[in-house]
């Protein structure tokens, strides 16, 4: 066990920060610690320029092997990336879907072609990607997908269902979609892993309200959505295990930027809270430090996952996202305290309004992902071995 | 950056899970309960002298093996998974850190090579740490319970220690006192009459203390120069070691109520298929492994380069939430076990004990959080204020 960062690591890190604070400057100020989760819809054009600019300075793709374009860092590089990126303030990344699930998945899944077709846009910032599993009724139960495809004479594919919780879908020019394309099958059997561009004819997106009244997430629609022969990843009916791969992925190594985030967010509560006289209340107090320290503890969570198997999950990363999304919302609860009455109206100052999203938008963190009540019933079956609950 | 345990690492912890397992059930805890000490002699025996834990700490020039923190921890994790009832604790954790961070040279010499070959028991108590939020940022002050003087050129101690660790079988007692304004520390032989020492009837029978009241009493005095910044590491040490086995002990009540939910049948079923039960295990498991990764990660800080004042603020922070964890988790077991888990019988009780034994030593959880709070958020003075 060795906390303490090797004399290279350091320099990375100070190479991260110089390159962030030089670019992330001058029309790129304004993006500044912006859309994040529960602010998305903020700048999105100029969030396109900013993916642009990171590519340009080798930052998409920090993780990938080289033989696919990237720059082949080690976790603790890419962990220490992830942190300076969003310790600088970086905006929330509009091409994380396709860096960090598609990319992944068509290595893992897809055919040489498809690498090549799809691999450059993700990693130049030109071409991003929206994800397409939830459906009204397959929420929790993820393997209910009702959306149909099947295959013209052509080969090609036609798609007719609907998708939701799709985050970007009007900014994005693609979307993967998980679709049932063997009629009579059940649950995880004969859906596949389909490719889809969104400006199609077959396509309609609408945004969906929500808590907060701004619109990040959406529906899409289906109606004989055309996929071409060479986009299906993995076998057709091998849909699920492709997806469950691209799953795996998502637990990755940013989750160490997201808890920078999160330590931004709670230096804005202390902030708030010595600003409005607060901090010298001894319940506010007591629930800042065990804040402050809940943070330092998911901190060695993410820790211990990235040391542990790469490959199967360890009791600390079984427990992990019911562990941060708590955290989370509690912050936003402390949060909207410390603010007390300012938080009845929106802030004008985006730093306060920050704290009346987080108190809003953390409510959707043990929902999505898996809610709390999945993630109970995973730890207490893979975790603690206990009966698995019954299924329909 | 590294969070993988080293193969002598592993090693060490195996060894004392495999030991502890074998030797310490709860059968022998119960047994040992009823002796004399409270403590099976022939465990301390294979623990001090033959398995050679109490060597971990000690530094190599005095005959230890001079290994960190993580060592220690990794084996109290264990002793509190089974409620190790030998005086492992008060003389290998407590005792040796007290007396390797702030005794002089000549104590040390003396007695670390003891300490390391299991054929000293050192217990100890560390003075509590006062303070006033209102007297400035800061600002706090040791509070030992004893009062030193120079007699025929000898020191002796006089006052009452409400809390020492099994003290009734330690060869000597590290004790801190006022001398006059300033705080000194003592090596004691409890073996004198002017120390009385009074075993206390307590509601965990699982770890023994005493109540020592010294009057007259000859001492050593034994402080290096900075006691003060001295004791404030001990303390974080100390939490962090207490913190570990109250991370076993919660373990234990989580595998106790895992297992207990999956032989019990009500209703022509397992309760543990229900879902109302195997949530509640799963946010046993939820604050467990969070609490792992809490203490562990202060071991590991522990052992680096951060600041002593860094490892202070996370052992506060470490040592509040395993308090927290623990009493959730032993009243979870019982509530889990239904009725026998209210009965002596079961071990859920012997667990719910300890974690109120353990929940208010060396700072219970508000004070330990205001603590932190004060790291975070300084009191401001009422002059800088207005």
């Amino acid at each position: 066990m060795n906390l303490d960062p090797s004399p290279a690591d350091e320099i990375f890190r100070a190479e991260i920060a110089s390159w962030m604070a030089e670019h992330l400057s001058g029309r790129f100020a304004v993006l500044k610690h912006r859309g994040g989760p529960g602010d998305e819809d903020a700048y999105p054009a100029l969030r396109r320029e900013w993916e642009t600019e990171l590519a340009e300075g080798g930052w998409i793709g920090v993780g990938w092997p080289v033989e696919h374009g990237g720059r082949g860092l080690s976790i603790e590089q890419q962990v220490i990336f992830h942190e300076e990126y969003a310790r600088a303030g970086g905006p929330g990344r509009m091409g994380h879907i396709g860096e960090g699930l598609v990319a992944p998945t068509l290595m893992a899944y897809g055919t040489e072609e498809q690498r090549q077709r799809f691999l450059p846009g993700i990693r130049e910032g030109r071409v991003f990607w929206a994800q397409g599993y939830s459906e009204p009724s397959a929420g929790s139960d993820l393997a209910n997908v009702q959306t149909r495809a099947w295959r013209e004479a052509d080969g090609s594919w036609r798609v007719k269902g609907q998708k939701v919780w799709t985050s970007l879908a009007h900014e994005s020019e693609w979307i993967f979609v998980l679709a049932r394309s063997e009629p009579e099958s059940r649950g995880r059997h004969g859906l596949s892993f389909l490719l889809l561009p969104l400006d199609q004819p077959g396509v309609s997106i609408r945004p969906i309200r929500q808590i907060t009244g701004s619109c990040e997430f959406n529906e899409v629609f289906f109606d004989g959505a055309v996929a071409a022969a060479g986009d299906v990843v993995g076998e057709p009916g091998d849909g699920w295990a492709v997806a469950m791969g691209l799953l795996a992925a998502e637990r990755g190594v940013s989750t160490l930027g997201q808890q920078m985030h999160f330590a931004h967010e709670l230096e804005l509560v202390m902030k708030a809270a010595r600003e409005l006289g607060r901090d010298q209340e001894p319940l506010i107090r007591d629930r800042i430090a065990r804040a402050w320290y809940g943070l330092r503890v998911l901190r060695y969570n993410a820790l211990r996952m990235m040391s542990g198997s790469a490959t199967s999950l360890g009791r600390e990363g079984l427990i992990y996202k019911y562990a941060w999304s708590n955290w989370h919302r509690q912050l936003g609860e402390l949060a909207m305290d410390v603010l007390g009455q300012q938080a009845d109206v929106p802030a004008e100052d985006f730093d306060r309004l920050r704290l009346q999203q987080i108190f809003f938008f953390s409510r959707a963190d043990t929902i999505y992902g898996g809610t709390n009540e999945i993630q109970l019933n995973q730890i207490a079956e893979r975790g603690l071995g206990l009966p698995r609950e019954p299924r329909g | 950056m590294n969070f993988s345990l080293s193969d002598e690492q592993i090693m060490i912890r195996d060894a004392a899970q495999e030991y502890l397992a074998e030797s310490c059930g709860s059968e022998a805890l119960r047994a040992a309960m009823e002796l004399p000490h409270g403590y099976d002699p022939a465990v301390w025996q294979s623990i001090a002298a033959e398995l050679g834990w109490c060597a971990l700490p000690v530094a190599e020039a005095h005959g230890g093996l001079g290994l960190g923190p993580v060592e220690l921890m990794l084996i109290q994790e264990q002793a509190g998974y089974h409620l190790l009832s030998a005086p492992f604790f008060a003389s290998a954790c407590l005792g040796t850190s007290l007396l390797s961070l702030c005794a002089d040279d000549v104590t040390r010499s003396d007695w670390l090579p003891r300490l390391a070959a299991g054929e000293a028991i050192l217990s100890a108590s560390l003075p509590s740490l006062g303070s006033d939020r209102h007297a400035g940022a800061g600002e706090s002050w040791w509070q030992p319970e004893l009062s030193a003087r120079q007699e025929d050129g000898r020191w002796v101690l006089e006052g009452d220690v409400a809390r020492v660790p099994q003290a009734d079988v330690a060869d000597r007692l590290l004790l801190t006192a006022w001398v006059d304004d300033d705080l000194a520390l003592f090596l004691v032989d409890p073996d004198q009459p002017g120390v009385t020492l009074e075993p206390l009837q307590t509601w965990d029978a699982s770890r023994r203390f005493c109540r020592a009241r010294l009057s007259g009493a000859g001492a050593g005095r034994c402080d290096a120069p900075g006691l003060s910044e001295g004791l404030r590491q001990v303390v974080a040490r100390v939490r962090l070691y207490l913190a570990a086995e109250q991370l076993g002990a919660a373990q234990r009540c989580l595998d106790l109520s895992v297992s207990f939910v999956q032989e019990r049948k009500q209703f022509g079923r397992p309760v543990g298929s229900f879902q109302a039960v195997k949530h509640r295990c799963a946010e046993m498991m939820v604050r467990i492994e969070g609490c792992r990764s809490a203490v562990y990660g202060l071991a590991a800080l522990a052992s680096g380069k951060a600041s002593e004042a860094e490892v202070r603020h996370e052992a506060a922070g470490a040592r509040a939430l395993a308090t927290e964890t623990l009493r959730y988790c032993a009243g979870e077991a019982i509530q889990l076990h239904g009725g026998v888990g209210f009965t002596w019988e079961y071990d859920p009780q012997l667990y719910f004990k300890r974690a109120q034994a353990s929940a208010h030593w060396l700072g219970e959880p508000e004070s330990l959080w205001a603590e932190l709070a004060e790291q975070l958020l300084p009191v401001e003075s009422a002059e800088s204020r207005a």
